[in-house]
């Protein structure tokens, strides 16, 4: 036999030996996959968000095969289409997703507020926010760095004169900006026509005026004229509770400083 | 030199001065791409480690009692490859069933240095190097701890670089591979060290 036929010949064999040893090994050794799992991984978005609270959505869709997790309503950016399809694979009762959209509680562009220095550092809301508490007047403030805009997974913030800006239509809820907020001022709010406070500065009325020509000043004057007793002043800030508001729109029209406004959100609606 | 002594000499050569990432250049690609995370340096280098040594062993039998004596030397780096890929993907079978916290652990880098030149180098050098049987095995594993020594090292200098203001034309890969560079250099200051500690 000619050299090269030995030098094939040993090849193949060991080759053809390595591939007997793992199917073998694959046979006997095979651990068992929840058979659950592939089906409810698919129900799932895939944008690996974190917004069920589990590190991706294999870690969600693991955690529900195996039984560890009962909520099928987690997952935001899936909605109702989601929860429902879990809900069928695993057999249990469908609950409906509350929709949730972040909201940047601040009104304060490059018009209604100043800056009080002149920044030349790294272009980070986090970096800034460790000089004397950010650059802008206002300590509450936005500071229009664009941390939100940079984690967004989906491109629905962008900042505009200072301001951070969320598209409730392309917003899918997962809260990545607000956990990246250093200044903790962007909320999830649920996905529906409510009235809402454009600021987050709990600091007395006249230091706020002179921060930002458009913050809450806690002049109490939405309290008093809404109808149904949904907004409370609380620490110089106007709070709203959503279940009660009713969006008539007239704290809308007294607020002095135009800190609230009337968010109109078209809700995506399950098929 | 008694046998102790030579393994203690492989054992330093392998992780400083003839450190396969930082003097050899090989494993550029895992070295880059993996030391941005220090969690994810801790458990490349476990990988390697493990697959290392086990490699070594692994070809160590088969050149010698198989490649040999059939006089198929020449074809060790084809063989060596499959017998690494083969091998890697039986380790990962046999832990998940058998110790899954190591699997765990392991994680994603054990299949990704299936075909890591670094293995290949180990196994191939332990060849040329004449070293038996436990010899390979000291060898494999000083090596994978010399790797995962300059991927530990580096990963700490990645994090000064990300404090660091670049100019724009060294921002992100060029500045990182400087970064290399000088981390290499000061590698190059054992050279010759091992043969008068060992002498």
């Amino acid at each position: 036999m000619s050299e090269v036929m030995t030098a094939v010949l040993v090849l193949c064999i060991i080759g053809f030996v390595c591939a007997l040893l793992l199917v073998i090994a694959s046979k006997y050794m095979k651990v068992p996959v929840n058979e659950n799992f592939p089906k409810v991984r698919d129900c799932l978005p895939g944008a690996n968000c974190g917004s069920c609270g589990y590190a991706g959505c294999d870690g969600y869709a693991k955690a529900l095969a195996e039984g560890d997790e009962e909520k099928t309503n987690l997952c935001v950016p899936g909605g109702d289409v989601a929860a429902r399809k879990i809900s069928e694979v695993l057999g249990t009762e469908f609950e409906d997703v509350v929709e949730k959209t972040a909201f940047v509680h601040c009104n304060g562009d490059c018009n209604s507020t100043h800056d009080k220095m002149d920044y030349q550092g790294i272009e980070s809301c986090k970096a800034a926010k460790l000089l004397f508490g950010g650059v802008g007047s206002c300590i509450c403030g936005c500071m229009g760095m664009g941390d939100c805009a940079k984690v967004c997974p989906e491109q629905a913030i962008w900042v505009q004169n200072g301001l951070a800006h969320v598209d409730p239509r392309a917003c899918i809820g997962c809260g990545l900006c607000a956990k990246t907020c250093p200044q903790k001022i962007i909320e999830l709010i649920p996905a529906v026509n409510k009235v809402r406070v454009r600021c987050s500065n709990t600091e007395p009325g006249a230091k706020t005026r002179k921060a930002c020509s458009t913050g809450c000043i806690g002049c109490k004057k939405c309290e008093k004229e809404c109808p149904v007793g949904a907004i409370t002043v609380e620490g110089n800030l106007s709070r709203i509770d959503n279940t009660k508001c009713t969006v008539c729109g007239k704290c809308v029209e007294v607020c002095p400083t135009g800190a609230l406004i009337i968010e109109h959100i078209v809700v995506p609606t399950a098929e | 030199m008694s046998e102790g002594a030579k393994l203690l000499l492989i054992v330093f050569t392998m992780v400083f001065t003839e450190n396969y990432v930082l003097v050899q250049f090989v494993a550029i690609c895992p070295f880059l791409g993996v030391s941005q995370k220090f969690d994810s340096c801790v458990g490349m280098s476990g990988a390697v480690i493990f697959v290392m040594t086990l490699a070594s062993a692994a070809t160590y039998l088969i050149y010698t009692y198989v490649m040999v004596p059939l006089g198929l030397a020449y074809l060790s780096t084809i063989i060596f490859i499959l017998v690494i890929a083969a091998l890697v993907q039986f380790v990962e079978i046999v832990l998940k069933k058998y110790m899954p916290p190591l699997y765990k652990a392991l994680g994603i880098y054990l299949p990704l240095i299936t075909t890591n030149c670094a293995v290949l180098a180990v196994t191939l050098l332990n060849i040329s190097d004449e070293y038996n049987l436990l010899e390979s095995c000291v060898d494999g594993f000083a090596a994978g701890v010399g790797f995962g020594l300059a991927l530990i090292l580096f990963c700490g200098v990645r994090r000064s670089l990300e404090r660091a203001n670049p100019p724009k034309a060294f921002q992100g890969l060029p500045i990182t591979l400087i970064a290399a560079a000088l981390t290499s250099m000061t590698f190059m200051g054992f050279t010759g060290i091992a043969d008068k500690l060992f002498a």
